[in-house]
């Protein structure tokens, strides 16, 4: 077959690229060899817009103990432990079929993170989907959370956190982000480097079929209405076969049979061999007849691009072959030796004898291209009025509004309790989980302010991270490292192009300012859909670590009596607040500015008072500032609150950063502990009632705000 | 007592029924392998939950059929207690050790959330660590677990003290709204003619540590190591 | 030999899917829609090559495992 630019061109690669691909190879590629190139160098393998930028984060301290580029992120926790996270996206395949295309995105992280020889232990979930009233969204909900669930549900891993946020800029590119954290012996974390010229090359799991093919470059190409048509491109989850997948890999990793192990996800069984041989600088030789196949007359360029779910590629210590299959074999799953570990630094495949490619490992792995695509700065946002409202009624809007509604409908239908040891469930600042056999427990969460990101891409960056950290803290947990999930539009429009360097460049401060390393993480890119963007989306997935399980605290009032102190300073600014949103509907002015080292003083003094027992209650503050977090906290443990404070939307609905609110019976305690800190605190009420009491008597009462809070998700999905 | 604890491919609550286990009784209990070769001699035989084989064609009707369960029912029919949990219920009434069958969800959807329970028949070797009537709180997680018999046998398990527990509110009326998966007569538990296996969808292994959030599952592992002592 | 086989949700069952079925298909217009049931369908493929062993065969599977005859109904092509 004859390379034609139109092939070229169905492959997503450039002239230039492909010419690349040439000098590489000093000869025409065959249709095995090009698709090859094509998924490597596809923008989701080879993070060849971002990479330049991302390389500025830092990723390492203290506690890492494997930063990015391996299938996830590994950080020390104390006691021979480890945790193991990473987030990645899904989010084209979830639009095209929203609940295999969820199910498979948690299927594929769960992957990664027990790929490294960590048991997963809990799951969470970004999403945005489009405005409530465009007519797909309700569509893309229901299958995209069945879909999450279903597949979490099965394989028996807790979802116990995660956001989900509507905007019309995602109605035809919605995002669904999922990330696990597994637990490990912090000396028995497995890699994907290929060694040992000889070894065996494994493939284990469920066979392989003609699903996905080109999942990854579908996944680096921009929508138009006609993108309805990949659908067939879009794989099918198998939950069952992934739980004895898991139990398979970690029962063999009890062992030192394995040399090197990687997941079959993106681009299937050509990435994981490339990446194996290209870390270890050798070869591997790869017999595509031993392949277990599902369906007969499967071409090797159909097997190896094949994005069939639930396999992994394995390197074996020579001997251990019979133990590990043995170990496959009682689970039930496929195990085949297709290949060796070879010396000559090239990828050969055979097939019926023949050799069907034959290129240099190195070149298509390390030599992806890399652009420096041209971008601009975003204009600085102009000033804006924002107008007054009754409190309670805006408080009552609010709540009920889309983005700051209960997410209960959506983490009720995840097990988030199985295992047994879920702490803090979902629906506060961060879930908890401990560690079996340990008092230690791990924390997490995923946020993103994407209206700040749009406004001003380096506030909003750095407001993601510091929302992270915050919301760890606030429950009493130290935050370790993070993991980042980096959605964007076309970075070829320099523009888009800005708001990824403004974004990565806001990361990048509150990372160092906080001590708060990236070890992890996935770039989505091509968001959008006729020339439509999705806001600039960068989530940021936080792990933290409590000594104590028992000390944490949740959001919820706990009786009457007790002290409500508001930590951190209000200036109230409401530029590019929910309030403005959704009272006047505006989307405009800057975000609030992230003064990192109040951050950082603040979060600090708050982590110090719930450890020493002081805190009964806390919570941070955020989309819609203090009024909300205060109705949230009420609802959360059915007390009302009799507040102090300047009844003005400003005071009441200002998205100031770095702010806490704590509960205590000790409020003299706190104050001056506060004040020697450095730290602004002062009191805003008192717990008690069944109603939020503002100065001069309005009230409305627990039950009214839960009956609004909770009833929107419901309704809206309830209205098929 | 001695416990085991039987596991297929894909269940994924033993190890919450293990802790459990031990926690309340003090004693490791026996983890058994559907293929293992033999069942081990023990005073109670435990089905956790999950999703064996996948749950596929229909919950626990595979793992129903499998080899070990003919030595489960074998035990059954010598008094052994069997206690089967979420999908060991279903798999119980698909083995036929319990009349009926789970469907799915009136909602169609996955519930995981705190139930509460009323305790409807105290004088069994599983529920004697409660009294009858008392209200425990206890979490679901599931989305077939809508239990359903013809009225006859509804009526005879009513008849003969076999209902073991109802879905109800906090203060332990059986409303529709404490329903919500739709079991036919909020029924959440069973057990058989001779009350020495029961099938229940809540989970009371996940409450039993107060970082759970309940301890209120205790009551049914306790008054079994008490009984089975 | 091939054996096809319908298992339906006997008569007095409630079948929730079926009912979400026909209120999906009422939001998409379409009108004079009755009762609507779920069932599943599973096809077989066998080394039989006697018809009516096959259909024992069959009928044996159906029993023990393909159907739970307490909610379901099944009826067999071969």
């Amino acid at each position: 077959m004859t390379i034609t630019p139109e092939i070229v061109a169905s492959h997503g690669l450039t002239p230039d690229e492909y010419k690349k691909v040439l000098d590489i190879l000093g000869r025409e590629p065959n249709l095995v060899e090009l698709g090859i190139f094509s998924v490597m160098w596809s923008e989701h393998c080879s993070y060849k817009s971002s990479k330049r930028w991302l390389r500025q984060l830092p990723t390492t301290g203290p506690r890492v103990i494997c930063g990015p580029g391996e299938n996830a992120g590994v950080v020390d926790i104390g006691d021979g432990l480890a945790a193991v996270f990473k987030i990645e996206s899904h989010n084209h395949p979830s639009f095209i079929e929203p609940y295999q295309g969820a199910a498979t995105g948690v299927g594929g992280i769960l992957r990664d993170v027990f790929t490294m020889g960590a048991r997963p232990i809990a799951n969470l979930n970004a999403l945005r989907f489009g405005s409530p009233e465009h007519p797909k969204t309700r569509h893309l909900v229901a299958g995209v959370v069945a879909g999450i669930g279903g597949y979490g549900n099965c394989v028996g891993v807790p979802t116990i956190g995660g956001e989900c946020e509507f905007h019309p800029a995602y109605n035809g590119n919605i995002l669904v982000n999922a990330m696990t954290i597994g637990l490990a012996k912090a000396d028995r974390i497995f890699y994907s480097k290929a060694a040992g010229p000889g070894n065996a090359v494994v493939y284990v799991g469920a066979k392989t079929g003609r699903d996905g093919i080109h999942g990854a470059t579908m996944a680096s190409a921009e929508f138009s209405d006609d993108s309805e048509e990949k659908r067939p491109t879009v794989q099918v989850g198998d939950p069952f076969t992934e739980k004895l997948l898991i139990e398979a890999c970690l029962e063999l990793m009890e062992s030192d049979a394995i040399v090197a192990i990687q997941d079959m996800g993106a681009a299937g069984l050509t990435s994981s061999s490339v990446e194996m041989a290209g870390k270890g600088g050798l070869g591997i030789e790869l017999d595509l007849d031993r392949v277990p196949v599902r369906e007969t007359g499967m071409t090797p360029y159909e097997i190896m691009l094949s994005e069939s779910q639930e396999r992994m590629l394995m390197i074996l210590r020579p001997g251990s072959e019979e133990a590990a299959r043995r170990i496959f074999e009682k689970w039930e799953l496929d195990f085949a030796v297709i290949g060796r570990v070879t010396e000559t630094g090239r990828l050969v495949l055979k097939k019926g004898g023949e050799t069907v490619c034959d290129i240099p490992v190195g070149p298509v792995s390390a030599e992806a291209p890399v652009y420096d695509r041209p971008w601009l700065p975003q204009p600085k946002a102009e000033p804006v009025e924002a107008p007054t409202a009754e409190p309670i009624d805006a408080l009552r809007r609010l709540l009920g509004s889309p983005d700051l509604a209960s997410k209960r409908w959506i983490w009720e239908q995840y097990d988030h309790l199985v295992m047994g040891q879920t702490v803090i469930r979902p629906g506060g600042d961060a879930a908890l989980v401990r560690i079996p056999g340990t008092n230690k427990g791990i924390a997490a969460v995923v946020d993103c302010t994407p209206r700040y990101c749009v406004a001003d891409p380096t506030a909003g960056g750095a407001q993601a991270v510091a929302e992270t950290w915050r919301n760890l803290t606030a429950i009493g947990a130290l935050p370790l490292a993070i993991t980042d999930n980096l959605n964007f539009g076309n970075p070829e429009r320099p523009e888009i192009m800005g708001q990824i360097v403004g974004c990565i460049e806001g990361m990048r401060w509150a990372c160092l300012a906080l001590d708060y390393p990236v070890v992890s993480g996935n770039v989505s890119l091509y968001n959008e859909t006729n020339g439509q963007a999705i806001l600039p989306t960068p989530v940021i997935g936080g792990v933290g670590l409590v000594e104590d399980v028992t000390r944490a605290v949740t959001i919820a009032f706990k009786g009457a009596g007790e002290t409500i102190l508001l930590v951190g300073e209000t200036k109230g600014h409401l530029g590019a607040s929910i309030y403005l949103r959704e009272i006047a509907g505006k989307e405009a002015g800057a975000p609030p500015p992230v003064d990192l080292e109040a951050e950082r003083r603040n979060g600090d003094f708050v982590r110090e008072q719930i450890l020493a027992g002081r805190v009964t209650a806390c919570h941070d503050l955020s989309d819609g500032g203090l009024l909300v977090a205060i109705a949230e906290m009420a609802m959360a443990g059915d007390v009302g609150a009799t507040l102090e404070v300047e009844t003005t939307p400003g005071f009441l609905f200002g998205e100031d950063q770095s702010r806490y609110l704590l509960t205590t019976r000790e409020p003299e305690t706190l104050l001056a502990r506060a004040q020697a800190a450095g730290v602004p605190a002062r009191v805003v009420g008192r717990t008690g009632g069944g109603a939020l009491t503002l100065p001069g008597g309005r009230a409305i009462s627990v039950a009214e705000l839960r009956q609004v809070h909770e009833s929107w998700l419901p309704n809206y999905m309830s209205g098929h | 007592m001695k416990a085991a604890v039987i596991t297929f491919p894909g269940s994924n609550r033993e190890t919450d029924m293990l802790d459990a286990l031990e926690r309340i009784t003090g004693k490791k209990p026996l983890r058994v392998w559907h293929a293992d070769s033999e069942l081990p001699k023990v005073d109670l035989i435990v089905i956790p939950g999950g999703f064996s084989y996948g749950d596929y064609l229909r919950c626990g009707a595979m793992a129903a059929h499998s080899p070990i369960m003919r030595e489960v029912k074998a035990r059954a029919a010598a008094g052994t207690p069997i206690l089967g949990v979420c999908n060991g219920f279903q798999i119980l009434c698909e083995a036929g050790l319990l009349p009926g069958v789970l469907l799915v969800n009136e909602t169609l959807k996955f519930h995981c959330f705190d139930v509460h329970l009323r305790v409807e028949n105290s004088q069994t070797v599983f529920t004697s660590g409660y009294s009858t009537g008392q209200v425990i709180r206890v979490p679901v997680a599931h989305r077939d677990g809508n239990y359903f018999a013809d009225p006859e046998t509804l009526d005879r398990l009513e008849g003969e003290g076999r209902v073991a527990f109802r879905y109800v509110t906090a203060d332990g009326v059986p409303t529709k709204e404490a329903n919500k998966n739709g079991s036919a007569r909020n029924i959440a538990g069973i057990f058989n003619e001779t009350k020495t296996v029961l099938g229940l969808m809540p989970h009371p292994e996940d409450a039993t540590d107060p970082i759970q959030g309940s301890t209120d599952g205790i009551g049914l592992f306790r008054g079994l190591a008490e009984a089975l002592a | 030999m091939k054996a096809k086989v319908h298992v339906t949700l006997k008569s007095g069952v409630l079948d929730p899917q079926g009912k979400a079925i026909a209120n999906a298909l009422g939001h998409l217009g379409f009108t004079g829609i009755g009762e609507v049931r779920q069932g599943k369908y599973i096809e077989l493929e066998l080394a039989e090559t006697d018809r009516e062993k096959a259909r024992q065969q069959v009928e044996q599977m159906c029993r023990q495992l393909l159907a739970n005859t307490v909610i379901e109904n099944y009826s067999i092509e071969i």
